[in-house]
């Protein structure tokens, strides 16, 4: 057999990569800003607005500025690990885009372009692996430091994504048995015909909700980092631009999980009350993407909410919830969804 | 603690909306430098040494101020007007040196309630930046409101709102 792969598609699909590459990135700068600007109207402040009309430049200024910070390594640390820390955090925020579908096909030059960079018949498992890789940016910058405060903060982001890792599996092998595929693609056609899986998972979004905070170290799971006993916790020793690309990756995690959330529960690039079937090709693809976008950006604009509302867990709090909590609640979600599968005989 | 509050969800919600309500109130932050806010009017900020409306030099050196000055602030010397200077001085006495120490100055407008002769107010300028401190030591060139005749612009400036305040005997 041979692979259908022509140049035009090589040409293709890089040019996607980067397109979303790219948006990742610069979605991702936007939701720093866009995290100080709630920050502060939800503290009845003003935010960044110097920077540019509205401050709308400020993300650039905070890169510029990360870049020409004095690059520090400390001599008591391994420096290929140091390096390596947040190269790896950085790699594997961005590698999850690939599997997601941004939107329909695009019609252009007689080809159609799918909007996905690659559909992975186990797009979703391909995700998990790769979201579960992203710890290892932390651990390893974190031990690398040589820095007690920075071993504590890699120690618990470890165990941290160990014991959310499990209740968020469980909660979507339950809306795996619903949709019963694991590609991406396939579960957002799904949608698009039938309801959004909100519907049929509420319990089971609850816990992925929870769980995907906990995966992005956000407040109020942000442990990891916790400044008032950690020091900025695995960060400690970082500063310049690696310091910048910790905090970067985490906003791209927060967007990639947005995504995912909206992919996987709330019906991906499908626009509520628009049949895609009635438009052409290209302006439904661009409907979708819109629609998407819209999507992320509430589950943006949540996660800022809940960060700057709901304080942090103590640490035994924080695995209380995790292993007693959402794990077994995770668990009945998945046997009553599959008695009521079984039941119904679907 | 019942079920309901043991599920921390209701709470958490409550908290949520609690937040998002303070999205829409008023940010009591003015934009500084653009907008300011309006001064009380006993508002008291710099010194100036006040002119009258022909541009001549108010003070003759008395040294009621410095006396009264609690902080000991400012510093002065006296000297004889002469002939042919009536235009530069109001009085035949004037001050040849008039320094004031804006690091030790207190800002309590004594000094003003002291003069006989209007000739020293405190303004509502009050953000000095240097980056010496001698540089806080005011002389006569920086506390002089400029002259009203040549420089009719800054005087009016200088003088702000205490011409509407009637305190100014021209």
């Amino acid at each position: 057999m041979f692979l259908s792969i022509d140049t035009a598609l090589i040409i293709e699909k890089l040019i996607l990569i980067v397109v979303v590459v790219s948006i990742s990135l610069v979605v991702a700068m936007y939701t720093t800003f866009a995290e100080r600007k709630v920050a502060a109207v939800i503290q009845d402040r003003r935010g960044p607005n110097r920077a540019g009309p509205f401050g709308l430049l400020q993300p650039l200024a905070d890169g510029l500025k990360l870049f020409f910070k004095e690059e520090i390594i400390p001599n008591f640390s391994s420096k290929f690990l140091f390096i390596l820390g947040p190269a790896l955090a950085m790699l594997t925020a961005v590698m999850t885009s690939a599997v997601i579908p941004w939107g329909d096909k695009l019609h252009l030059f007689g080809r159609d372009i799918s909007l996905q960079i690659a559909d992975v018949n186990i797009g979703i498992l391909y995700v998990f692996g790769v979201v579960s890789l992203g710890v290892y940016g932390i651990m390893i910058g974190a031990w690398a430091s040589n820095n007690k405060y920075s071993l504590l903060g890699g120690l618990r982001a470890a165990s941290q994504i160990i014991s959310y890792e499990l209740a968020m599996g469980i909660s979507l092998i339950s809306l795996l048995m619903v949709t019963g595929s694991l590609s991406l693609k396939e579960m957002v056609v799904q949608q698009q015909t039938g309801l959004w899986n909100i519907i049929y998972q509420p319990l089971g979004f609850l816990i992925f909700l929870i769980c995907s905070f906990a995966e992005c170290n956000r407040t109020p799971f942000d442990l990891p980092e916790a400044e008032n006993e950690l020091i900025g916790g695995y960060h400690t020793e970082y500063s310049s631009m690696k310091l910048g690309f910790y905090l970067f990756s985490e906003y791209i995690n927060m967007f990639v999980s947005s995504v995912i959330m909206a992919t996987l529960f709330f019906g991906g690039y499908d626009m509520p009350f628009v049949n895609e079937a009635n438009l052409s090709t290209n302006v439904a693809a661009i409907v979708g993407v819109v629609a998407l976008m819209m999507k992320v950006v509430f589950f943006l604009f949540l996660f800022m909410w809940v960060r700057w509302t709901i304080p942090r867990f103590r640490y035994d709090q924080l695995m209380h919830l995790g292993w007693r909590i959402l794990i077994p609640l995770a668990l009945f979600n998945m046997l009553v969804t599959g008695a009521v599968i079984l039941f119904l005989d679907r | 603690m019942s079920f309901w509050e043991k599920l921390y969800l209701p709470a958490v919600f409550k908290g949520m909306m609690i937040t998002f309500s303070h999205i829409f109130k008023k940010k009591p932050t003015i934009n500084y430098p653009e907008k300011q806010r309006p001064f009380s009017p006993v508002f008291r900020g710099l010194h100036i040494l006040n002119r009258d409306a022909e541009g001549r030099e108010n003070c003759t050196a008395c040294g009621l101020c410095a006396v009264a000055c609690p902080a000991e602030a400012i510093t002065m010397e006296a000297a004889e007007r002469l002939p042919g200077e009536e235009n530069l001085y109001k009085e035949e006495k004037y001050a040849a040196k008039y320094e004031i120490n804006m690091l030790r100055c207190i800002f309590c407008g004594l000094c003003e309630e002291a003069c006989p002769k209007d000739a020293i107010y405190l303004s509502e300028t009050f953000t000095p930046a240097d980056y010496q401190r001698k540089q806080f030591i005011y002389n006569k060139n920086e506390l002089l409101i400029p002259h009203p005749k040549e420089n009719p612009e800054a005087y009016a400036k200088a003088l702000g709102n205490r011409a509407a305040k009637g305190s100014v005997n021209a």
